[in-house]
Parts: structure tokens; C-alpha cells; sequence
């Protein structure tokens, strides 16, 4: 499954809208403040976020006001600074045998769908994955972990409930390098940002995985709720803080939720998104693209618009 | 971030300072701050608009109170139009229908339905005196069931499953099971879909068809951005759900959402998750939720909490020993264990208006715990007289607490500067309110401030 195909069926609505408010800004002759305003309010309407709209109305600001552009001009502005915004992920690559992922993430985001998703993508790949039951706090979460594991047909290891998720993903590493593992893939609980304690818990799992190799972890994903709104650059910046991230999981994109709010962070922050999710089967997870998804959201309406 | 709106506010309209009325050209910067923080707090596009509107219409004209200033007076006006958009009082479910009640439980997936389905049904049990059943009705996601399970085994009631069969029939039949058992609410868990997802949604058309469920509760994670609004209308237009539960409120985000999903459907809130645990519910409080959205704090919580953990006698006894300046080390120690009784300084310190904007990340929670433990070590006439801690006795105590001797001079020596402190208010509220000592019942004389 194309990137392309899928970010582009999710982002009708943002094109849409998009679409008519340009015509509306390129019919009524030069462009002003107040329509400026117009096509702010719609941006954030798409949920591209606050910043990030005022970010791209900003480029047409300095770039357009007062004068009389088509269509196309004003999507080449905003298309030009969303691509300065986001930053293509550097490519994946395996640095280490096996090389150490730790997923995290806010409550209900999609950790665990997305670690199954990824095993998955990884033994299709040829590779051998192995994938540890961190989280060991909310009931039934290694059931689930288990099942995604079988499905994917990874290694899996687990403790039980309630045990100490630094030692589950002890284990896992151990019994990834004693198996010849290409890829161990952690799991841990979902934790809000705001919770010292169990901040505090994560940085342990590091800590401890840090003794068996201190490359360890290669990679800290945070996986993000594609419907949360302003709190997504809350939540990362936070979480930057305290484990600094090499990459971003952003889920749930098959509704209408287009994940606007990836620019605001991705030019704020600076950490590339790596992966995009959208729906519950196994194969729905794609790698990011960063041409693409500005494609999605700009060409796209510049050719419908071109076909009307 | 977020600056606190009613700072900005104040900022915008300095020169609003001594004028009588607020009017239509000195309350636009103030509307733009207040649009701009809704958005912020992910109120929907058109509700802020509206939103926004309503206050200017009511801001006109209005006399600025004498005690307030025009940006107080404005967020006075603000968080009143929020509370009443929001629904003015607290709504407690009815369950009124003849037994068993159902409760069916609805959402996008990962909103936290489950987590919700445990807290609604032990609420129900302690506050409501029902005996519930859960139905474990999510047969898609992997060890949904399994999960419910745990749940319900953990406070001790009792889920009725029947794998991964259909879950419109799992829900008719656990319906039938609550009649033949003599429960008198049924909570029906189902799986998180898509509002998009037609197939799904006409599962729940079905269910909710077969039986019937007096409550239809629509779970929404509180940190859902513009979006909630088109999932929240086509739940409402396909279910005519009766209610929503916003989940992760314990989470730093403002709940804008609330707001938007409230105005669009015309639907009370009903519940707030605030955390893991399944005892961690409360009733929906649209005061201190507009409290929330407007970044004010939450003083109501703070001094519900408060009030909880503070025994009045103590507070008086307290009140005595600081006025004759008689603040002993014991006391200091009773002082910090009923702060530590509260919680974590830094939530307190969120909860007060002005502070949440402190950076609260760099508070060591754990320097209290070294306080306390170097009290503790100490015997109980050292602390009622601490000039006899001499250097051998500090030695020792700094061992028993296992901290240094360092540590416990600065204890002692907070400990003084902390009685300084008090004889200087001591004699302050001597002077100025006639020998009254400093209480609640305490208030500065007012300065007037000249009016042009």
C-alpha cells in the first residue's frame, strides 16, 4: 500500500476545505489581511494546529499581501514553507545486532497495534524480530501484546503482570542477542507526560537496557494519536526532554483526522516522523514521506481544482 | 506555551484602567487574546467563533465593577458564558427505567471505553448502591475481553463474556443473563471504531436496538483536537447518545474539546477519568472545567482537597503558635506531613491560579523527603527544643536519616528563618488589624486607587 494512496483518501477533507476557501482568496482579487484570517481559520479548522497555520499564513503574508495571485501561487507558497517545516526521517537502518527500539507513548495512542504492525513489516523484510511485554501495568496488555506477537509471528518474551517493565526489557535483549535477533521491539506502558513517577519509570528502562550495551536503545519512538489536537506538541516536547527521540509514530490517520499537527511539531522540534498508521490490520503502517504528504495536501487540490 | 489568559488579558488592557465601560473598541485586542487561547485549548473553529461573539455582545456596555479591573471583569464575563455553554450544573445520571438499567459505552478506539466501562461500574456500586454486570462486548481488538476481565475481577464484579462471537448477540445475551441474575445495571463495553466506519456503526445501531440501553455514553479522550466535533456528530447522529465521558483529564491538556462536543450535540458530560485507577472518576464539574480551559487553575479542588486532609483543630491550635511565636520543630513536622497529604507539591502548585505557570518541572519533590527524614531522626525533645542539637547530635540524626550534617543545619537553619518569618507577621497583624492574629478570617485593608 502506497503512502500516497492512503494519506491522500484521509485528507479529502483538508483539501477540501483548503480548496475552497483558495478560490475564494484568489476570486476576490488581491489578497488582504482578513482573508488571510479566513484561510488561518480554516487551516486550523483541518487541525493543521494553531502554530502551524499561522506558520504558513505567515509565508503568504510576507510573500502575498497585496498582491493578486492564482491558485497555484498561493499553494506554491504554503507548499514550499510546509516543506521547510517538515523533515524527511533519515533512512531506517539497523545499527547493531539487534537493534533496540523502545516504543512509548500517552495512554490508548497505539503503541502496542504499532509494534505488532512494525513486526510484522520487519519479517516480511526478512528480518528476525523480537518483541518484549513492557507493559506490565495495564491489565491484559501482554494478552494483547501476545496475540499481535503470534499474529506477526515474533519472538516474545514477557513477565507477568506487574513486574518490573526495566527487567522485562532486560530479558528481551538478552534473549534477542543469545537468539541472533535483528530487531528487538519494546513495549511500555501508555504514561501520560504530567507523571514524574512514571517518567521516571521509563528513564529506569533505558537506564537498565543501557548496562547490557549503552547503544541501547537505537531508536525511542513516540507513538501519537493522530485526533489529539494541541496537546500532541505538549506531549512530545515533554517527552524530548526527559529520552531524547530519534522518531515519531503518528496512528489512527484512516479516519478524518489528517495529523496537521505534524508540522507544528516537526518544525518545532526538529524529530522526524517515521511512521504513519491507519487502521487495525496488520499491514496498515507506512513510512512517512515527506513529499508526499505535502503532495497530499497541497497538489492534490491543486488538481481538482484544475479539473473543475 | 500557553501564557494564562487572564494575564494576557490583563496586558491587553492596561489602558482600559480607569475607564467606566467597556466597549466595542477596547474589548477587540481582549477577543483576540480569547480566541487565540481557545483555539489553543482545541476548541472547535466555530464554536470559538460563536463562543467569541456572545461575549462581545455581553461585554458592551457592561460597568466595570469598582473592585476589578476591566480584564477581570471581561474573564469574569468569559467564564461565565463557558459554564453556562458548558451545561451550568453538574448532571448525575437518572436510571430511572425499570431494571436492568444499561449503560452502553461508546468511542474511537484507544479513547479508554474499558477503563471507563470498571469506574462507571464501581461508581455505581459505592455511590449508587447498584449491582452491576459488565458485558464484555469488544470481540475485535486483542484481549479486549481479557482486559474487562481483569477489570472486573480487581473490584470484584462480575463480567459476562463469551469470547469473540458476535457482539450483538454477546450484548442481547448479557442482558438476558443480568434479568436471570438479578443485576440491576448492565455496562456494555464495546470495541473502539471509527465514526467513518459504517459497518461498525450499524453493529451499534443494532445493539443498541436489541436492548435498549437507558444511557448511551460517548467516551472521549480529553486531548482530542479540532476533530472531535465531526467524530462526536456522527456518533450523535447514528446513536443519539445520552451522555459523555471525557478520559485522561489527569493529562495537562486543556479539554477544549468539551466545550465543542457539548455546544455541537447538546449533550451533558457526565464523567471525567482522572487516571489509572479504576476509583480515579468524578462527576463532571463545568465550573472548574472553565476554570481549566481559561488556564485559572482549579482553587475549588485545591481547597476540596485541602479541606479533606486538614484537621481544623490542628489548623487552630497551628493559627496559636505562630501568632505567640511558640512554632516548635514538631509542628514543622506535622506542617510538612499533612502538605505531603495533599500530593505532589507540583500538582498543588498547578492547581493555584498565577502558579501553574512557575516552572514547576524543576520542584524536587524528593528535598522534602530529606526534610522529613532529618525530622524524623530527630527525638521529640530535640524538636520541641532545638538549641540543645548540638554537634554530637547532629552527627547522629544525620546518620539515622541517612543524610548529612549539612543537611540537617540547613533543616534547622530553614527552621529559624521560618520562625523570624512568623514573628514579623505576628507583629504585622498586631499592628494593623488590632491584635488579631493572621487567619482566615484575615484581609489587608484595601488602598483605593484614584479614578479619573
Amino acid at each position: 500500500m502506497g503512502f500516497l494512496s492512503v494519506i491522500k483518501g484521509g485528507l479529502t477533507k483538508t483539501r477540501n476545505a483548503l480548496l475552497s476557501e483558495l478560490k475564494g482568496i484568489v476570486g476576490a482579487g488581491k489578497i488582504t489581511d482578513e482573508m488571510l484570517e479566513n484561510l488561518e481559520e480554516h487551516l486550523i479548522k483541518a487541525d493543521v494546529g494553531v502554530e502551524a497555520a499561522f506558520l504558513l499564513t505567515d509565508a503568504l503574508r510576507e510573500n502575498a499581501l497585496g498582491k493578486s495571485l492564482s491558485t497555484e501561487e498561493v499553494l506554491g507558497i504554503m507548499r514550499t514553507e510546509a516543506e521547510r517545516l517538515l523533515s524527511d526521517p533519515p533512512p531506517f537502518e539497523l545499527k547493531g545486532k539487534p537493534h533496540v527500539i523502545l516504543v512509548i507513548g500517552v495512554n490508548g495512542a497505539g503503541k502496542t497495534t504499532t509494534i505488532g504492525k512494525l513486526a510484522s513489516r520487519f519479517i516480511s523484510e526478512g528480518k528476525k524480530v523480537l518483541i518484549a511485554a513492557g507493559d506490565t501495568f495495564r491489565a491484559a496488555a501482554i494478552e494483547q501484546l501476545e496475540a499481535w506477537a503470534e499474529r506477526s509471528q515474533a519472538d516474545f518474551v514477557k513477565h507477568q503482570e506487574g513486574s518490573d517493565p526495566a527487567a522485562v526489557a532486560y530479558d528481551a535483549c538478552e534473549a534477542a542477542k543469545a537468539r541472533g535477533c535483528d530487531v528487538v521491539l519494546i513495549d511500555t506502558a501508555g504514561r501520560l507526560h504530567n507523571k514524574d513517577h512514571l517518567m521516571e519509570e521509563l528513564r529506569k528502562v533505558v537506564r537498565v537496557i543501557k548496562k547490557h550495551d549503552p547503544s541501547y536503545p537505537h531508536d525511542l519512538w513516540l507513538v501519537i494519536d493522530g485526533n489529539t489536537g494541541q496537546n500532541t506538541i505538549n506531549q512530545t516536547k515533554v517527552f524530548h526532554q526527559s529520552f531524547p527521540l530519534t522518531g515519531l509514530v503518528i496512528t489512527k490517520l484512516d479516519g478524518t483526522a489528517k495529523g496537521g499537527s505534524v508540522l507544528s511539531i516537526s518544525s518545532a522540534l526538529q524529530i522526524p516522523i517515521r511512521w504513519i498508521g491507519m487502521g487495525e490490520q496488520i499491514h496498515q503502517l507506512v513510512p512517512f514521506n515527506k513529499q508526499e504528504y505535502v503532495e497530499g495536501l497541497f497538489e492534490n487540490a491543486l488538481s481538482n481544482e484544475d479539473a473543475n | 506555551m500557553f501564557s494564562q489568559l487572564t494575564d494576557s488579558l490583563e496586558s491587553t488592557l492596561k489602558k482600559l484602567r480607569g475607564q467606566g465601560t467597556l466597549t466595542e473598541e477596547n474589548v477587540a485586542d481582549a477577543l483576540r487574546e480569547v480566541r487565540r487561547a481557545f483555539l489553543e485549548a482545541d476548541v472547535n473553529f466555530n464554536v470559538t467563533r460563536d463562543f467569541v461573539k456572545a461575549v462581545k455582545e455581553k461585554a458592551l456596555g457592561t460597568d466595570v465593577l469598582l473592585s476589578v479591573t476591566p480584564g477581570q471583569q471581561i474573564v469574569k464575563i468569559i467564564n461565565d458564558e463557558l459554564i453556562q455553554m458548558m451545561g451550568g450544573e453538574t448532571k448525575e445520571l437518572q436510571l430511572t427505567g425499570v431494571p436492568p438499567t444499561g449503560i452502553m459505552m461508546v468511542g474511537l478506539q484507544g479513547s479508554g471505553k474499558t477503563t471507563f466501562a470498571g469506574k462507571i461500574a464501581l461508581y455505581m456500586r459505592s455511590k449508587r448502591k447498584r449491582k452491576p454486570l459488565l458485558v464484555a462486548a469488544d470481540v475485535y481488538r486483542p484481549a479486549a475481553i481479557k482486559q474487562l476481565q481483569v477489570l472486573g475481577k480487581s473490584i470484584g464484579i462480575p463480567v459476562y463474556e463469551e469470547g469473540q462471537g458476535n457482539p450483538v448477540e454477546i450484548i442481547k445475551n448479557g442482558h438476558r443473563y443480568a434479568i436471570e441474575n438479578g443485576y440491576d445495571l448492565v455496562i456494555y463495553d464495546t470495541a473502539g471504531r471509527l465514526q467513518i466506519d459504517d459497518v461498525l456503526m450499524q453493529e451499534l445501531e443494532q445493539a443498541r436496538d436489541a436492548v435498549h440501553p437507558e444511557e448511551i455514553l460517548f467516551v472521549a479522550d480529553a486531548m482530542i483536537g479540532q476533530e472531535a466535533v465531526s467524530v462526536a456528530e456522527t456518533f450523535f447522529q447514528r446513536l443519539n447518545f445520552t451522555g459523555v465521558c471525557l478520559s485522561k483529564m489527569d493529562g495537562d491538556t486543556r479539554g477544549g474539546a468539551a466545550l465543542s462536543i457539548k455546544k455541537m450535540t447538546g449533550v451533558p458530560i457526565c464523567f471525567v477519568g482522572l487516571g489509572e485507577k479504576l476509583s480515579e472518576i468524578d462527576l463532571f464539574h463545568p465550573d472548574r472545567m472553565a476554570s481549566r480551559i481559561l488556564g485559572m487553575g482549579d482553587v475549588v479542588s485545591l481547597v476540596e482537597k485541602a479541606q479533606s486532609v486538614i484537621d481544623e483543630k490542628d489548623a487552630k491550635d497551628l493559627k496559636k503558635k505562630i501568632f505567640n511565636n511558640t512554632f516548635d520543630l514538631n509542628d514543622f513536622l506535622k506542617q510538612l506531613r499533612t502538605i505531603k497529604k495533599l500530593g505532589r507539591i507540583k500538582d498543588i502548585m498547578g492547581l493555584i491560579p498565577g502558579l501553574n505557570k512557575l516552572p514547576l518541572d524543576q520542584i524536587n519533590e524528593k528535598e522534602l523527603v530529606y526534610v522529613e527524614a532529618t525530622l524524623s531522626s530527630m527525638t521529640a525533645k530535640e524538636r520541641e527544643k532545638p538549641s540543645i542539637i548540638d554537634s554530637s547530635r547532629k552527627k547522629r540524626i544525620a546518620s539515622g536519616s541517612g543524610t548529612s550534617v549539612q543537611r540537617v543545619n540547613q533543616v534547622l537553619s530553614q527552621y529559624d528563618s521560618m520562625k523570624e518569618m512568623f514573628k514579623k507577621i505576628g507583629g504585622m497583624a498586631q499592628k494593623q488589624n488590632g491584635g488579631t492574629p493572621v487567619g482566615s478570617n484575615y484581609t489587608p485593608p484595601k488602598v483605593k486607587k484614584k479614578r479619573k
